[in-house]
Order: C-alpha cells, then sequence, then structure tokens
C-alpha cells in the first residue's frame, strides 16, 4: 500500500485516532449540552482553558492523571460562569458563550505565562503485551494511550444514558420542552446547569489532551478552533452520539492526511493544506443543512432558548 | 427569597444605565485580578484608564486612542446591524484580513507608478474583499440553511492561512531580503493612509468610523431597512407576515459587516500596520463584538464603547510597560467586561422582588 507519498495506512488510522480525540471529547460534552436545551458557544474558551489548568496541574504534580483531571476541572469552573449568566441571570446564549470564548483565550494565556517552553509529564501507552505486536491490528487498537479508550468509553456511555436510563429521558424532555419538563415537576434550571458542567469537563479533558499529548506543550492559542470544529460535528452528528465519533474520526483524519502531506513534502503550499480541515468541516456542514429533513428533526426543540418560570 | 419578574418592556433607564454599572463592575473584578497578579490595583486601574487621557503623556497616548478606536467602531457598527435583526457574523476577523489582503495587494499591483486614483480603488478593494469573504456565509445560509456563527467563524481560520501564504509568498517583498511581510505601504505616498493632522491619530479609517456611525443611525431611525432590521430582530414572525425577507436581510447584513470589516482592514494595512505580515491579524475583529454589546447595539453607543475599548488597549500597553502587568490581562480584561454586561442586562428586561415568605 504506497498510497499518499508512502504513508502507512495502519499507521494513519492509529493517529488519526489520536488526533481526534480532543474534538471527539469536547463535541460528545457539547452534544449533552444541546440534548438539555442549551446552545454554549464556548466550547473554544473552556477546551483552552482546560489546556492550561490541565497542563499546570501536570507539571507542578507530576501526573498526567492529575492533569486530566485539573483539566476537566478548570474548564468545568468556568463553565459555571456560562451556566450562571444564562440559566440565573437569563443572558443571551449567543453572546454569552462568545463572552465565554474571548476570556477563556484571555484568562489561559494569561495562567500560562511562566509554562512556555516547558515539557509536561508523558502520557504512557496502555501496555497491551503481545496484543500490541500483531501487525496492523495492533498498530491501529493496542498502542494507544488510555485517554484514547477513555474518549470510546464516554461516547458509549452518553449514548447508554441517553438512550436507556431515567436521566436520559430527563434531559431530553428538558431540551425538547422546558415548559413541560417544569410542569412535570423537573428542575429544569439544575438539569441545564449540571449539563452544562459535563460539557465543560470534557472540553476541559479534550483541551488538556492537546497540551498534555498531541502538541505537547503550552503556547497561546494552542486549541486553535477546535472548539469551533467540535460544535460543527454535534451538527454533523445531528445529535446523535455515535456519528460524533464518525465525524471526529472524520476530521482527524483529515488533519493527519494534511499534516503527513506537509512533512512528505507534497506540491501543495503548507498554508492550503492546513486550511483544508475548517474548509471541509464547513462543506460538511453545508451538506448536512441542506438536508432538512433529517437536521430539523433531531435538533432539540428548545435548543438556545432561556428558560424562566413565570409563576 | 429573590424573583424575577418580566418587565412589559426594556426599561429605558436600565438601558442606559447597564453598561456604565458593568463598566464599574469590571474594575472591581479586574482590580481584584490585578491584586491577584500581585499589582497594587488603584495603580493598575489608574494607570489604564486615567493617565492615557489626563497624564503626563495624554498627548501621545490620545492620538493611539483613534487609532485603535477607528477599527473598532467600524467593525461593530456593522455588526451591530446583523446582532439587531438576529445575524450572527462573528467572524469579522477573517474579513478585516481580507479586505486588507484586497486592499494592499491592489496598492502593491500599482507600486511604484504614482497617482490620485491609486488610493481610492484600495478602499474599494478593500470593502469588497471584506464583503467577498462576508457572502460566504451569507449565501451559505439563505442556501442551505447553513449555520452562520459557525460558518463566519471557520472562516477566520482559512483567512489567517491565507495571510500567512501572502505574506510568504505572492505579496512578499522582492526586495525583502527573503523576510515575510509586503512592501511598506505606509512608505509608498500614492496608497498611504497617514495621519491627517500629525500627531492626532486622526487617519481615513477613523474618518470612515464616524461616517459609518451617522450612517448606521440615520439608517436605523430614518429609515426603512433600519426597520425592517430591527422589526426582525424583536418579532420574526411580524416582520414575515409585514413581507420582510429574511434572506434579503441576511444578505444586506452580512454584506455591509463584511464590507466594513474589509475597509477597517485596508485602513489599517495601508496605515497604522503598514504592511501585510504574518501576524497583521490582531483580533479587532473579536473584539468588535464586545464593542458591539457595551454600545448596545446604538451607533451613537459603540462610538462611546469603542473609545473606551480603545483605551483599554492604550492604557494596557502603558501598563505593561510601566508596571509590568501581562498583556494578556487586558484579553481577559475585556473578557471580562462582555460578562458583566450580560449579566446587569437582567436589570432591564427584569424587575428583582424581594419576597418575605416563600409561597406555598
Amino acid at each position: 500500500m504506497e498510497l499518499f507519498g508512502g504513508i502507512n495506512p495502519a499507521v494513519l488510522i492509529a493517529s488519526l485516532m489520536v488526533a481526534a480525540v480532543p474534538i471527539l471529547l469536547a463535541a460528545i460534552g457539547e452534544l449533552v449540552v444541546e440534548k438539555a436545551g442549551v446552545l454554549n458557544l464556548g466550547v473554544e474558551g473552556m477546551m483552552i482553558m482546560g489546556a492550561i489548568c490541565g497542563f499546570v496541574a501536570a507539571v507542578e504534580s507530576g501526573s498526567p492523571l492529575v492533569g486530566f483531571i485539573g483539566g476537566a476541572l478548570g474548564a468545568a469552573a468556568l463553565s459555571l460562569i456560562f451556566a450562571f449568566l444564562t440559566q440565573v441571570l437569563l443572558a443571551n446564549q449567543v453572546a454569552t458563550g462568545l463572552a465565554l470564548t474571548l476570556f477563556g483565550l484571555g484568562l489561559s494565556s494569561l495562567i500560562g505565562q511562566g509554562y512556555v517552553g516547558i515539557k509536561p509529564p508523558l502520557t504512557g501507552e496502555v501496555p497491551f503485551g503481545p496484543l500490541a505486536d500483531i501487525p496492523v491490528i495492533g498498530t491501529i487498537l493496542f498502542q494507544h494511550d488510555w485517554m484514547v479508550y477513555a474518549s470510546i468509553a464516554v461516547i458509549a456511555a452518553v449514548w447508554a444514558v441517553l438512550r436507556y436510563t431515567r436521566t436520559g429521558l430527563i434531559i431530553r424532555a428538558v431540551g425538547e420542552s422546558h415548559d413541560a419538563a417544569h410542569a412535570l415537576g423537573y428542575k429544569v434550571i439544575r438539569i441545564r446547569v449540571l449539563a452544562i458542567m459535563f460539557g465543560g469537563a470534557m472540553a476541559g479533558l479534550g483541551g488538556a489532551y492537546i497540551s498534555l499529548v498531541r502538541v505537547p506543550q503550552w503556547t497561546d492559542g494552542i486549541t486553535a478552533g477546535a472548539g469551533w470544529i467540535a460544535l460543527a460535528i454535534v451538527v454533523f452528528a445531528s445529535w446523535k452520539p455515535w456519528r460524533v465519533l464518525v465525524g471526529a474520526y472524520l476530521f482527524g483524519g483529515i488533519t493527519v492526511l494534511q499534516l503527513n502531506l506537509q512533512a512528505a513534502g507534497a506540491r501543495i503550499p503548507v498554508e492550503y493544506l492546513s486550511m483544508s480541515p475548517y474548509l471541509i468541516t464547513i462543506l460538511v456542514l453545508v451538506i448536512m443543512s441542506a438536508d432538512k429533513s433529517r437536521a430539523a428533526l433531531n435538533a432539540p426543540a428548545a435548543l438556545g432558548r432561556n428558560f424562566h418560570a413565570s409563576r | 427569597m429573590l424573583i424575577l419578574e418580566k418587565r412589559p418592556s426594556p426599561s429605558r433607564f436600565w438601558q442606559g444605565a447597564t453598561p456604565v454599572l458593568a463598566v464599574a463592575l469590571t474594575m472591581i473584578a479586574g482590580g481584584v485580578m490585578f491584586a491577584i497578579l500581585g499589582k497594587n490595583p488603584f495603580e493598575a486601574i489608574r494607570t489604564i484608564f486615567w493617565d492615557p487621557v489626563f497624564g503626563e503623556f495624554a498627548w501621545y497616548f490620545r492620538g493611539q486612542l483613534l487609532v485603535k478606536a477607528g477599527p473598532l467602531i467600524l467593525i461593530a457598527v456593522g455588526l451591530s446591524l446583523g446582532f439587531r435583526a438576529g445575524i450572527w457574523n462573528i467572524g469579522a476577523e477573517g474579513q478585516y484580513i481580507m479586505g486588507a489582503i484586497f486592499g494592499a495587494a491592489v496598492g502593491l499591483a500599482f507600486y511604484p507608478a504614482s497617482g490620485w486614483f491609486i488610493f481610492p480603488l484600495m478602499v474599494l478593494a478593500g470593502g469588497f474583499g471584506g464583503w467577498l469573504w462576508a457572502m460566504i456565509p451569507a449565501i451559505l445560509r439563505t442556501k442551505f440553511r447553513t449555520n452562520e456563527i459557525l460558518v463566519s467563524l471557520l472562516l477566520v481560520y482559512v483567512a489567517q492561512s491565507i495571510l500567512s501564504s501572502m505574506a510568504l509568498g505572492a505579496l512578499r517583498n522582492p526586495e525583502g531580503g527573503g523576510f515575510p511581510g509586503s512592501r511598506n505601504l505606509s512608505q509608498y505616498p500614492a496608497a498611504a493612509n497617514p495621519e491627517i493632522i500629525a500627531g492626532s491619530g486622526m487617519h481615513w479609517g477613523v474618518v470612515a468610523a464616524f461616517i459609518a456611525v451617522i450612517a448606521a443611525y440615520v439608517l436605523l431611525q430614518r429609515h426603512i431597512l433600519g426597520f425592517h432590521i430591527r422589526l426582525a430582530g424583536q418579532a420574526p414572525r411580524a416582520a414575515r407576515f409585514a413581507g420582510v425577507s429574511p434572506d434579503r436581510l441576511v444578505v444586506l447584513c452580512m454584506g455591509i459587516s463584511g464590507a466594513l470589516a474589509g475597509l477597517a482592514g485596508l485602513f489599517e494595512v495601508s496605515g497604522p500596520a503598514g504592511q501585510i505580515s504574518i501576524d497583521f491579524a490582531s483580533g479587532y475583529g473579536f473584539t468588535a463584538i464586545i464593542v458591539a454589546f457595551l454600545g448596545r447595539l446604538n451607533p451613537l453607543g459603540i462610538l462611546l464603547a469603542g473609545l473606551l475599548m480603545a483605551l483599554t488597549y492604550v492604557g494596557g500597553d502603558n501598563a505593561s510597560t510601566n508596571l509590568g502587568l501581562p498583556s494578556a490581562s487586558i484579553q481577559a480584561f475585556q473578557g471580562m467586561l462582555l460578562f458583566f454586561l450580560l449579566a446587569v442586562d437582567l436589570l432591564s428586561n427584569y424587575r428583582i422582588k424581594f419576597l418575605l415568605k416563600e409561597r406555598a
């Protein structure tokens, strides 16, 4: 197989799984938030807060695990600002999401001042022993760090919870009709705040994965639009968890492919290759939204509308 | 306990008072942030907000204030039209970059010729570049119902890639010794956008910003299109019954905001920045979103908000040289301002009531 100028397909698949982890996590978090009827456009801001908080926690403690926990907590804390503004103070969700991104970018570069040029502790591969040595399959499935597996597990968990459990039913009810859910006695605001925090924590994990594994170091603006792509992937997935996985892997594939083409010295200039993921995301969005029946059927009916119980 | 009661219509008093309250709260929270960073909060606030206007070196800073405020106001006025109609163009940064590239390309094409017509042509090209870039999300929204927020934002990253490709390739200065970046337009008289009065900071971009404020004010108060924009934002259904075409509004609002952002880019590249370089994009397109909200989407409010936001830039620079305050803290400060603004907006739409006893 000498496709794409000597790039090994097994290695390509293995590395796209790694490249997809940040947007996979951020997108599945945002999916739950949107299922609960909240549109949080601050994913980019929460991701970069997760990236810096995770980086600081990992460097200071020497443990990548503490780093990931720190990233999730930092971003969840930021998402609480969004939750307070939109759920309690009833602020416009679009504007508040943008504010979250602008604030997150500023605050992260403030926190990250002393951390430029430092290497974080290494996140190792999960030891699968002989399984890892199987040709092709071993490379694709058994040579990853634990976050790759964890991210797939999160997708499965979100899918199962939304589909089979009472919690999932309540989340969906709140997202479809907050008035009906309120009339049934569910605490709309509390459920939405919890969903927003889950979304924040997932975005934070994704961000931490960028600064701890993907890059791995800290620079300003390290997420480079990953949060926005995660938002697009939720639309692409028409709010279905497993399709988030498909979308994220598709995107990861494009990212890895264009990086490999850059390294292989393809004739296309580097700048045009690096804009390709964004262009393809736009293209996918257009295809998804052009199909009216599909997009309209699945979007939560109360998406982006604030809830105020008028006695 | 506290309960919120929706007002029949937004309070006029609070609509005017909330931006002032938000600024005051941001100063307090910012002071706390500066204190955490180990700086004297009072000195920091004074360095940012007082010294540039009334301090010893105000003669220098006041000019800088207009230089920063010009593009912010120009972009924010355009964005506010769309925001009022519920059309979210948040990719002004990309339109700003494309305007600069188009405008600079026209100017550089004429190098080293001279002629009065070169600069006006560049202005047209700049506006066209921004308009063109904004038309992508506008057309995708009207033809395919694609979300304009995501598309316009993703196009910012595409524009940034094109910018670095231009700085390294097509527009690179052939006499620049291989360094990235175009010829310096401010040293090419036919294409330069110099200060109209030396030392005042007043260049053609600032003039354009003032014209845009007046034009937007007239449009919103006196023109049927302005009425349609306000109607579509406040009562979309009523607007449709009144025969307002949502698609036409999308194309118009995106087009106007794109063209204004493109103009801002052109005036910046031919004036204060001087050249197309990799780091030309400075975030004006994003900060202008804050300016638009801080000005309550009102042209005159945006004028004041733009000047205030310019003050945080200029004062922030001042504080980073004099107090060693990290420049990133200004960005966080600006984000905080938008938070407080959105938070206190509650007061104009709701009444807060205190209940002594909880109802059964």
